[in-house]
């Protein structure tokens, strides 16, 4: 059993120090068993890296997650940050991708004045490229996973209308910041930033039998063309659609998904009293300078009942407010959340006991996540020999784990971004409001498969473009024979030692190859690329 | 002429004027299938909304040409749409559709959309596709839940011919996408054979079942198209597809189906359609979308030949545009539009669908062709003709078609 050094312990006290309503724990460590740092990277920081196993190593597990839960020696490393300065969309705001990043129509627009601006589609690239950057080399990889997480949880896509410019601030100011904060305030900030408000419309649901202002259709040729439902109305409502109304898109999906799940115990009643407490949280200068708006024109000031509780009328802004307040601490989304973090992290069919601890832990803890996330580490359900390798990888995680693993030299271009599309995983584009699965079914088809495939044998053997491996900076085995190999690749991309069965396999690949040549009378010196494609292409690579 | 036309139009939807009402539609009709019988559905999305009232404008209506001064198509004279049937033409560049319109292989079905107006493309391609309007958090696609509960494992039963799988072939399912046929192979180079045979082993042994099927049923697909050299398999002689990825597209779905790998449901897509601006009518834009779209279905149907009738082929899109034109020449997102469906058992060479003049009290808002038929009626029908004894419950929940449109003989 590990000791935990002086140094992470007082890591640990401190971190208690700053939680508001700490929850005991246990003094003792569950029993990690045999490989513990290799599972803990794999689930919680896109697989191991040389890197941060040395760093298990040296913190110890609770140290190292301690360390990075308090953003400890996260620091961006001056080599991401270099890569990261070539993407400027990454630090501007919504009003300055929307002005130099316009629509078609714009940019000829721009054009006949002299001015040749940049695509939209070049804010999505930047920003996946970022995501696959931090995610590989970033000093703070459980950073990554959780804005992965989260940002899955409140999904919005790029796909919809003007999300396209909001989605960069959307990751930048409203997830991140708060995943390691408490989860009423990452619902808010969720709930009050632009591409939400697009996104599930809300920005435009106005109370019922609210006037049309004016006939503006004829206005509507001049708006850029992914921008047409959003309308040009800066300083008014939101009504250049048909007619002003109730949208209770937002209204359902904060219940079912960000909340209380869809089996919560909320009726459709809930859901249209939920939807008028929001009427009115909008946007100012959706085309220009979206910011978040409160329209009292448009708000319903009528008394609402939500899950029982009275809201009163005349209320304002602030109804939207109590809503949040009472969906945060409400039991139903203490378990979805437990359920989802516990499907996330330990298996797609988590055991029911830790579900429950889970959930109680939100409710004691009053939503504060990193104690959901020592929560979960500390489980002996996440250390169980049967949550060991019982997630298969989603597109995104298999990819970065393969960087991760081959110690690749990055710089993303658009191919990498499109291989995950086609793995079925288009970064920022999940194509509902339920984000990309958790499960791994979706994730297993044979045209995903032969992708992740080609991946493999595309990134050992030097053809993707962007991504650079050095097998032998990886694995040298003190004597060059295949054996040896397959043993010091395997320990080196899968993290553990490989199966009796995936050793025979592609020992009996080699051997084939072999003969091949050997018949053409060469010598035949080990085919390590083959090696490393059959490794990161293999089923037990697919796991985590 | 618009209200008799329309309630000619109405008693045809009716289903009234032919056999329709003998195969009034019953949602658990499964005992009428039988595998034999069952066609190939191949659907292309047309992406971005398209205007239906250029597609197969109503060129005798004064409505439509009084609120579109520059796109609407003539009835006559130079450009003029040709002519269908009551008050409809088809768009000039849509002509290689012709001789298919005329042989009764191609239908019209106008005024076709989302039973509620959706006009964002996203949410229209979402409810379109996911087979429930309205319903967001639908995790599966209308195609997909039509191929669940077969036993067949043909692994190249449900493919889409695109990047990504579109959303109405996510779910339980198995179905694979591909942007060309020629890409979905190993790209192992010199060491193809090793490669692929040690990947083969690999997922032979895969301790999780499911990565052991999947993996399964992609190297039977691998090599069932290597074997078969499907990727090479050039056209029929004398069949040349439009450049562009669409006819690359419809030319690969074509091999599938002159290959016989079992085929059972392809998709595909093309984009262009979302006309905001400088849409033209006989010619421009929209027109060379319209040549494109066209060309590739006639040398679709033409590769495969006979075996057209045992294959359906549905063009539809999610959202129709508005009947006005706009202050850039173009229309923006409307409601109802056009689909066509071609193919074996179709009675074609009509226009289905209720109809009527497009004056603005009869609009949606008072500006956009109507929803008169929901967009689930025809693919239900599509999919009982192809799919006997498919669950239209399962495919279609909490929807009630209303009488059969009789698109199928």
């Amino acid at each position: 059993m590990r000791l935990v050094s002086l140094s992470s312990l007082a890591v640990v006290l401190l971190s208690c120090a700053s939680t508001p309503h700490p929850v005991a724990r246990s003094e003792a460590p569950p029993d990690y068993g045999p490989g513990a740092e290799v599972h803990l990277l794999q689930r919680w920081a896109f697989g191991p890296s040389e890197r941060d196993l040395a760093e298990v190593r040296r913190l110890g597990v609770r140290g190292w997650v301690e360390a990075r839960l308090a953003r400890k020696d996260a620091s961006v490393s001056p080599a991401l940050e270099a890569k990261l300065q070539e993407f400027p969309t990454l630090t501007m705001s919504m009003g300055q991708l929307l002005s130099d990043y316009p629509a078609k129509k714009e940019r000829e627009q721009a054009l006949l004045d002299g001015r040749e601006l940049e695509r939209p589609a070049r804010i999505g690239l930047e920003l996946s490229a970022a995501k696959v950057l931090r995610a590989v080399e970033g000093s703070n990889p459980l950073e990554e996973v959780l804005v992965d997480f989260w940002f899955n949880h409140f999904n919005v896509s790029a796909d919809k209308g003007a999300v396209r410019w909001m989605v960069t601030s959307y990751e930048r100011d409203a997830i991140r910041p708060h995943v390691f904060g408490r989860f009423r305030d990452l619902l808010e900030a969720t709930a009050r930033h632009p591409a939400m408000l697009v996104y599930l419309d809300n920005w435009r649901s106005t109370r019922d039998g609210m006037p049309k202002l004016g006939q503006r259709l004829s206005r509507r040729g001049v708006a850029p063309m992914m921008m047409e439902e959003d309308g040009d109305g800066d300083d008014e409502p939101a009504v250049s659609g048909p007619r002003p109304g109730l949208n209770e898109n937002y209204a359902r999906e904060l219940l079912e998904l960000h909340t209380l799940g869809v089996d919560g115990g909320y009726s459709q009643q809930d859901v249209r009293e939920v939807a008028r407490s929001f009427t009115g949280w909008s946007i100012r200068h959706p085309r220009r300078a979206p910011e978040f708006l409160f329209r009292r024109r448009a708000h319903d000031l009528d008394a609402k009942e939500v899950l029982g509780q009275v809201i009163p009328a005349r209320g304002g802004e602030e109804d939207g407010e109590r809503v949040l307040d009472l969906l945060a601490r409400h039991p139903a989304t203490a378990r979805h959340l437990a359920t989802k973090l516990a499907r996330r992290f330990v298996s797609d069919t988590p055991p029911p006991a830790l579900v429950d601890r889970l959930a109680k832990v939100f409710l004691d803890s009053e939503g504060d996540l990193p104690t959901m996330y020592r929560a979960l580490i500390d489980s002996p359900e996440f250390w169980a020999p049967e949550a060991r390798g019982a997630k298969v990888k989603t597109p995104f995680e298999f990819v970065v784990s393969a960087l991760r693993a081959t110690g690749a030299q990055v710089e993303v271009r658009p191919r990498l971004v499109q291989a995950l599309a086609r793995m079925g995983e288009p970064l920022y584009r999940a194509p509902a409001p339920t984000g990309f699965p958790e499960v791994a079914a979706p994730w297993v088809n044979s045209g995903a498969l032969v992708a992740r495939l080609n991946f493999s044998l595309d990134l050992v053997s030097g053809r993707l473009p962007g991504a650079r491996v050095s097998l032998a900076s990886l694995a040298t085995p003190s004597t060059p024979t295949a054996e040896a190999w397959v043993d010091t690749l395997g320990r080196a991309l899968l993290g553990t030692t490989p199966s009796e069965e995936t050793r025979a396999t592609v020992l009996a690949a080699l051997s084939r190859r072999n003969e091949a040549a050997s018949a053409e009378g060469e010598p035949s010196p080990v085919d390590v690329q083959l090696v490393a494609g059959l490794l990161l292409g293999s089923p037990e690579f697919q796991r985590q | 002429m618009s209200l008799m036309l329309s309630r000619r139009l109405l008693l045809r939807a009716l289903g009234l004027s032919g056999v329709g009402l003998a195969f009034a539609p019953s949602l658990s009709n499964r005992a009428l299938a039988s595998p034999a019988s069952r066609r190939t559905l191949v659907t292309v999305f047309l992406r971005g909304g398209v205007d239906g009232l250029s597609l197969v404008p109503p060129v005798e209506d004064a409505a439509y040409h009084r609120a579109r001064p520059t796109l609407a198509l003539r009835a006559t004279g130079e450009g003029a749409a040709l002519k269908l049937s009551g008050p409809f033409g088809l768009h000039p560049r849509l002509e290689p559709l012709l001789p298919l319109w005329n042989e009764g292989r191609l239908a019209v079905l106008h005024g076709v959309g989302l039973p509620t107006p959706v006009r964002s493309h996203f949410d229209a391609q979402d409810f379109v596709e996911s087979g429930t309007p309205g319903r967001k958090s639908t995790p599966d696609g209308w195609l997909n839940r039509a191929l669940i509960a077969e036993e067949s494992a043909a692994p190249l039963r449900a493919v889409a011919l695109q990047a990504t799988l579109p959303r109405a072939l996510f779910g339980d399912a198995g179905a694979l996408a591909m942007g060309r046929l020629e890409e979905f192979r190993l790209r192992a180079g010199k060491r193809g054979a090793e490669a692929t045979r040690g990947f083969a082993a690999l997922y032979a042994g895969a301790v999780d079942q499911a990565l052991r099927t999947t993996g399964q049923g992609a190297f039977d697909a691998l090599s069932q198209l290597d074997e078969e050299h499907l990727a090479r398999l050039p056209p029929t002689s004398g069949v040349e597809y439009p450049r562009g990825p669409l006819g690359q597209r419809l030319g690969d779905i074509a091999r599938l189906i002159r290959g016989d790998v079992g085929l059972e449901v392809a998709a595909t897509e093309m984009g262009g359609w979302d006309t905001h601006a400088a849409q033209g009518a006989a010619t421009g834009t929209f027109a060379n979308r319209c040549a494109e779209l066209a060309g590739a279905l006639s040398a679709f149907a033409r590769d495969v030949g006979p075996l057209l009738e045992q294959v359906t082929v549905v063009v539809l899109t999610e959202f129709g545009r508005t009947v006005r034109e706009n202050g850039s020449r173009g229309t923006d997102h409307g409601v109802g539009s056009a689909m066509l469906v071609l193919g074996g058992g179709v009675k074609g060479g009509r226009v289905y669908g209720r109809f009527e003049s497009l004056t603005p009290d009869r609009l949606q808002d008072g500006r956009d062709v109507p929803a008169w038929t929901d967009v689930r009626a025809p693919l239900a029908e599509v999919l009982r003709a192809c799919r006997p004894g498919v669950d239209l419950t399962r495919v279609f929940p909490g929807f009630t078609p209303g009488p059969s449109l009789g698109l199928f003989a």
